[in-house]
Formats: structure tokens, sequence, C-alpha cells
């Protein structure tokens, strides 16, 4: 592996990352329905996730560090599902928005749901043991991220990453 | 039950990390490393990721505990292989390891480790 293209893929993050779009999705996947539904109710069911997203996100062309930086994501938000939402399932959609094509992933659990989003986005806190990384850290691998939350109802974790142009 | 081969060389161990790891996987790959530091003397311990192309924070906090417990057992650990895209993914998680002694590959691990200079 040479250097050079190694940096040039670093530059490409960089800009992809601060130029990421974050206004709402106007079209949106409502009503469209999920190419596929993963269940998340084990560790295996994690590993099972990771290699579909990786497939889906091969399959749309992204860049090898869109690709591991989604993948990531898609690992630490379906702990999330397990551990705090006790188990939900993933819904994984193709979106188009402006000639431009990218891959979203909603994480859907029925669990007790998250009482302080922003403390629960902050890095380094955890309701559990963990290290407080996961949701802001996917937050920060993604273009989109979106997160509601029902005390005693669950929680729902969207993020979108788009291939760039 | 699955587990990932320990392999050792002299007072090193040697592991090669070639499955995607689910979680229960991780803490038994930690639970066995130490046990054989312990059992084998051992004073150097080489973790190859080569293989791996996610490293997400728990496989993450795994490697950097692992460092941790093996230095508290009077054991270097040397985390070879990583792949570009793995290193701005942990970075940019927010997990930049630190207290882990890195190479770029076995052989400079190796060399780490062993205090020769590489090949």
């Amino acid at each position: 592996m040479s250097t050079i293209p190694g940096k040039t893929t670093w530059v490409a993050a960089l800009s992809s990352s601060t130029n990421s779009d974050k206004t709402p999705d106007p079209t949106g996947p409502d009503g469209q329905p999920p190419d596929e539904i993963m269940p998340v109710r084990s560790d295996e069911q994690i590993v099972r996730l990771r290699r579909l997203v990786r497939e889906k996100a091969v399959a749309q062309g992204l860049s090898l560090i869109d690709q591991t930086k989604f993948v990531t994501a898609a690992s630490e938000l379906a702990r999330n599902t397990l551990i705090y939402g006790g188990g939900g399932d993933v819904h994984l959609y193709t979106v188009r928005r402006n000639g431009r094509v990218g891959l979203r992933l909603e994480f859907v659990d029925n669990g007790p749901g998250i009482a302080d989003i922003p403390r629960a986005l902050a890095d380094g806190y955890t309701s559990g043991n963990g290290l407080g990384l996961g949701l802001g850290g996917a937050k920060r691998l993604c273009d989109e991220f979106e997160i509601r939350s029902v005390l005693g109802e669950g929680t729902h974790v969207s993020v979108t990453k788009w291939k760039p142009f | 039950m699955e587990r990932i081969p320990i392999l050792r060389m002299g007072k090193l161990l040697l592991v090669t990390i070639q499955v995607d790891m689910h979680d229960r996987l991780a803490m038994t790959l930690q639970d066995d490393l130490t046990s054989r530091i312990v059992k084998d003397g051992a004073k150097g311990v080489l973790i190859d990721i080569s293989s791996l192309d996610v490293v997400d924070s728990f496989i993450g906090r795994m490697i950097g505990d692992t460092a941790a417990m093996a230095r508290v057992l009077d054991a270097e650990t040397v985390v070879v292989g990583m792949q570009p895209s793995v290193a701005i993914t942990l970075v940019e998680l927010g997990l930049a390891l630190p207290g882990v002694r890195t190479a770029l590959n076995v052989e400079k691990g190796m060399a780490l480790l062993t205090g020769t200079a590489p090949l």
C-alpha cells in the first residue's frame, strides 16, 4: 500500500464529514417499505448486521472509508438496541434525494426509552458500563442522524450515509 | 465453544484475529490472553488485527483493556496491522487507543517486542 492514495483518502474523508448534509430529509423513506429487516437480539446478530451493511455499502459504491464508518456506526447502534433497548429490529433502506443515493438504517426498539437525549449523546456518558461513545460516535460517523425516544415505549434511531457525487 | 487461538513463541504470545468477533468472543479472548500471560510467563503479546475491517468501541475497548491488563501482568502488548480505514473510523468514533503500542505489521511488531531492529 503506497502512502499517496492513503493521504488522498484522508482529505476526502475530512471534506465529506464537514460538508455533510444535516438538513431534514424532505422526501424520507416514510411509506417506503424497507429493503430488509434484521432482528437484533443477540451478539451474533450484530455481526450479521455488520456483514449485511457492508454488503449494501459496497453495492452502493461507497468508498472504503465510508463503508467502514457506516458499518461501525451500525455496530454501535445495534449494540445499544440490544443492551439498552432489550433487542429490536433494524430496517435497511435505499434512499434517494436530489439525484443522490444513500443508505439508511433505522434502529427500532420497545425498550425503556432515553430520558435525556442530549446527555445520552454526550461522549463519556453511559447508563450502563460501556464507554459512552456509541451514540455520539455513531452520529459523527454518519451524514444524518435522528433520534426519537419515548419513555416506556422505546427508541428509534435513524442514520443515513450518502454516496458523494 | 468458539475461540480465537493463541500461539506461544518463546516468551511471546501471538494472536491473529481472523473472524468478525461478536462481543462474547472478544471477552473470551481477553480472558484467555490474560490467563495465558500468567501461565506461560509471557513478556510480550502481539495482536494482529489486519483481517479486521471493523473495530467498534467494544472491540477497541477490549484491545485497550487487554493491553492495560497485560502491562499489570508484566507483559508488553503491540497491536499490528490496523487498516487505515479502521484507524480513521476509530479516531472519529472517539477511541484513539491511548496506551496501546502499535506497529504497521507483524514483523515490525515482533521487532518492537524483542527489541531487535526489523529486517
